[in-house]
């Protein structure tokens, strides 16, 4: 503990009571990295606040003592974007679990931001709704985590990402006080800080409270699983489905190195000797649903399928899906150790690249298993290696930056969905100018012009904010009579 | 800069080196409600965009943007402008991804030519806009219609941007791809700025595909059946049936609903069926129209650039009878009576006031309805009640917005942004 982080204790312990404030050294530990292994770093402290007003306390004394402070919901994330700062507060917010209010008119819902995404389905669930964003993690990972993150999931093709289910946020701003973003229907005054704070990776603040909206739970889901010899043949099924006007809830791929892979860990039965297995959902009333299911299933028939299996209740829909969920836990089973990667390229460069991932694959003599989710070109290809082999894993982590590469080429990005953390930071210069970041970091000075939330996380080089030359002039008359704010 | 200012060559000069489509603003055709600028510049690219802000720069200039001026009357006029940049000449869609459903278009493409090459791969950009208003002025004004129900806004539709900032520099963020977190997401903060942060020249969207057919379902009830028709536009909007919209208009003659309903021919035929019933349940007499777009939000707005008055009422939907009784009683309390439509599923009204309406009326009409529907401190916020279009005394008298969430970091991000406060200066009701 640094001295400065060691004085904040005593105020800390106010603020949260002394249990929820963590110093013994063995205990930090726990907190060392989050999902993303391959960063650690033990925090100074850690404080578990119970409510917004501790989280802005405990912010506020942060700021004070101009010590850095990171957030952190369930730690799941894959991109380092909760790893602690070794001379700082790490901030864990699973305490504030509650789901505050449910209003099934409106279909809306407050909850705190450690809730866990599931649950605010199932909270959801008596009303006939749910919380469309579904990343992997949904059992654990947290909301207020899912919009640090901008998380999707697979049915994001569909109904969107984070930002398109928040319509209000109540953050802590790193200079520690509690503000509202958004009027809490969706609808900026002003500038969309919603929209601009939701994806920033905890760079601009602590969310204390989020309004998300619930959607009708779909009349009926239909789960088609086609098998195809190569990835190429279910990529052409992939187009043809988008020419055709149809966009499904969810489009997903996998080679024949994953499907080995989830063979082993859940016994999925997935067509045997299939070079790739493609999962199509579609969600939505009766008559639509049915009419759009008879013309994928053609599509997929056309392509090439050699087995197509349907699913149209949740019991065959979790077998189906059963495979893809396990995917990147199963990996482990045909490898020591893996690189879960996050590409994005134009669904229409899919075939390409992936015939390129291949061929870096074979140079390098390192195996490269394909999850994908088909429909919006967001590639997942884990890259396996054995650390007890010398130079292994350096050679997977090259592969692992060519796959990027390869990504940006396609006119794609170098994250579609985990984050860049600080695990990717060093590729942003190769995705955007220096003025670009350049300019997204007017906004972290507009935030946080000291830098120390989450800082390190996101660009490679921090940019100086120092004062900013603005105009001074009398204030409005409308803000002088207290009628309006101005900005 | 004062618009009055002397014209020094040296400006002009350094505005035709930048762009050579440069010339002295008429003070008809270019004045934005009065304020007459001295030049209006036309770039062909985004680097002569960047070139002239760089001399606006030099010159401490009062920059307005413009796309086709469609917008330019909503909002508070400018505080200064001495140039108008304008982008009808960056007119291009740079490439329409059909297979990819992306579309990257100049900022000055108008929505129809847009709209246009779209259609002719069956695709669209899911936004009710009008044909001549430009794809940067709809991203900066962030103007959406009753499909916003189901598609969002130009921000939720918007994934990739590139801008010129106050000081001339080039900057992106996003992408041509649809799923994408890396960096910060400018394209949100630039959506509804107005150009008060910059200048928007090209834009990146997802589409979506056109629908194979389309149908109306409409509802008409006595002007006074507030509740009835409330529990049908929450019916409606939380059903399973999918609507792409929802939207309520309401005058002292009449009241309706409608709900739109895209998708097949014959899975809309048989959703119309059940949403027609559905809203028949819950008290309405419901009508199915397979056509087009019967009614739309603005169709009962006066022109925009009239000297109207535009009320946008943001809430939540189980608030939407007592939004409607709060309209009905400041409307009363004023001596006004507004003409109400919008996308009310989504949340959201339009309350408009006659052009000749006095403007202490209106003033008092907004202050009222702003005071009705506060919500109590300690909850969070549950709506605003925002000006969008108003004469200036109105605005100064009732305020652009009430009390904005957050309003120091606004502040904060345009003084990041634009340091001298040149980027169309008043607009945002600040200067």
């Amino acid at each position: 503990m640094t001295t400065s982080t060691e004085a904040l204790v005593p105020r800390l312990r106010e603020i949260c009571g002394a249990g929820n404030v963590i110093t013994d050294p063995l205990e930090l530990r726990t907190y060392e990295c989050d999902g993303l292994t391959s960063h650690r770093s033990v925090p100074a402290l850690v404080v578990l606040p119970g409510a917004a007003a501790e989280v802005a306390s405990v912010v506020a004394a942060c700021a004070a003592a101009g010590v850095p402070f990171v957030a952190r919901g369930s730690g799941t994330g894959l991109s380092g974007g909760a790893l602690p700062r070794e001379d700082g507060v790490l901030i864990v917010m699973s305490r504030m679990r509650s789901v505050i209010e449910i209003d099934p008119v409106s279909r809306r819902a407050v909850v705190e931001p450690g809730v866990t995404n599931l649950s605010v389905s199932k909270a959801a669930a008596p009303f006939g709704l749910f919380y469309a964003p579904d990343p992997s993690s949904q059992v654990v990972c947290s909301v207020g985590g899912n919009v640090a993150e901008n998380s999707g999931g697979a049915h994001c093709l569909k109904h969107g990402f984070t930002v398109h289910h928040v319509t209000g946020l109540q953050i802590v701003t790193p200079a520690g006080e509690l503000t509202w973003l958004g009027d809490g229907t969706g609808v900026c005054s002003g500038y969309d800080l919603l929209g601009a704070f939701t994806g920033s990776e905890g760079t601009l603040g602590i969310v204390t409270k989020i309004v998300v909206k619930l959607m009708p739970l779909p009349e009926v889901v239909h789960t088609l699983l086609a098998a195809y010899a190569t990835t190429a043949e279910g990529g052409r099924a992939v187009s043809d489905i988008i020419a055709a006007g149809i966009v499904p809830a969810a489009i997903e791929m996998m080679d024949a190195l994953s499907i080995e892979a989830a063979e082993a860990a859940v016994h999925c039965n997935y067509p045997a000797g299939a070079g790739a297995v493609l999962i199509v959902e579609l969600d939505g009333p009766a008559s639509e649903v049915e009419a759009e299911l008879s013309v994928v299933r053609a599509i997929c028939e056309a392509a090439g399928a050699t087995e197509i299996r349907a699913a149209d209740d949740p019991a065959q829909r979790a077998v189906i899906w059963a495979g893809r969920k396990s995917a990147f836990a199963a990996v482990g089973r045909i490898s020591p150790s893996f690189i879960v990667q996050d590409g994005v390229v134009p669904r229409t460069s899919l075939g390409a690249v992936l015939a390129r991932i291949a061929s870096l694959s074979s140079e390098a003599g390192i195996r490269v298993a394909n999850v994908f989710h088909a429909g919006d070109g967001n590639l997942h290809p884990l890259v396996l290696y054995d650390d007890a082999v010398p130079g292994q894993e350096a050679a997977a982590e090259e592969v692992s930056g060519q796959i990027l590469d390869a990504c940006l080429e396609a006119g794609g990005s170098i994250t579609g969905e985990h984050g860049v953390g600080v695990d990717k930071s060093r590729y942003m210069p190769k995705m955007f100018s220096s003025a670009d970041l350049d300019t997204m970091q007017l906004v972290r000075c507009a935030f946080d012009p000291a830098s120390l939330c989450n800082p390190g996380k996101i660009f490679p080089t921090p940019r100086l904010c120092g004062e900013v030359p603005g105009h001074h002039r009398a204030p409005h008359p409308a803000v002088a009579a207290g009628q309006a704010e101005i900005f | 800069m004062d618009t009055e200012r002397t014209v020094v060559p040296a400006i002009r000069d350094a505005l035709v080196a930048a762009c050579p489509v440069v010339r002295s603003a008429d003070s008809g055709a270019d004045a934005i409600a009065g304020v007459v600028p001295s030049f209006v510049a036309f770039p062909a690219s985004t680097q002569e965009a960047s070139a002239l802000l760089r001399a606006a720069a030099a010159f401490d200039l009062a920059v307005v943007p413009r796309g086709a001026g469609t917008g330019l009357g909503w909002g508070p006029p400018p505080s200064a402008c001495d140039l108008v940049i304008d982008l009808q000449a960056m007119d291009q869609v740079i490439e329409h991804a059909a297979g990819d459903l992306v579309a990257r278009v100049q900022a000055g493409a108008t929505i129809g030519h847009l709209a246009s090459v779209l259609g002719l791969a069956g695709q669209e950009l899911a936004l009710d806009v009008p044909a001549d208003a430009t794809v940067g002025g709809v991203v900066a004004t962030g103007t959406a219609g009753p499909r916003r129900f189901r598609y969002g806004a130009p921000r939720d539709l918007l994934i990739g941007i590139t801008m010129v900032r106050a000081d001339g520099v080039v900057a992106h963020s996003g992408g041509k791809v649809v799923k994408n977190v890396a960096g910060y997401d400018l394209g949100k903060l630039f959506s509804g700025s107005q150009g008060t942060l910059g200048l928007i020249t090209e834009a990146t969207f997802r589409l979506h595909p056109r629908p194979a057919a389309v149908a109306w379902v409409t509802a008409d009830y006595g002007p006074s059946a507030l509740a009835a028709v409330s529990s049908a536009v929450a019916s409606a909007a939380g059903s399973a049936l999918v609507p792409s919209a929802v939207e309520l208009a309401w005058s002292a003659a009449f009241l309706r609903m409608g709900v739109l309903l895209e998708g097949t021919e014959s899975g809309v035929t048989e959703r119309a069926g059940r949403m027609a019933a559905l809203v028949a349940s819950a008290g309405g007499t419901p009508v199915v129209a397979r056509s087009e777009v019967p009614f739309r939000s603005f169709d009962l707005v006066p022109a925009a650039g009239a000297p109207a008055v535009v009320v946008r009422v943001s809430f939540w939907l189980s608030r939407l009878a007592g939004v409607l009784e709060a309209l009905a009683a400041a409307g009363a309390s004023a001596g006004v009576a507004p003409v109400v439509s919008g996308p009310a599923g989504t949340g959201a009204l339009y309350a408009c006031l006659e052009p000749d309406v006095a403007e202490e009326d209106a003033a008092r009409f907004v202050l009222v309805l702003r005071d009705a529907l506060a919500v109590p401190a300690g909850s969070g916020p549950r709506g605003s009640v925002a000006l969008l279009a108003a004469p200036p005394a109105v605005m100064t008298a009732a305020g652009a917005y009430g009390p904005v969430p957050g309003a120091a970091l606004m502040r904060a991000i345009k003084d990041q942004f634009d340091p001298g406060h040149r980027m169309f200066p008043g607009r945002l009701g600040g200067s």
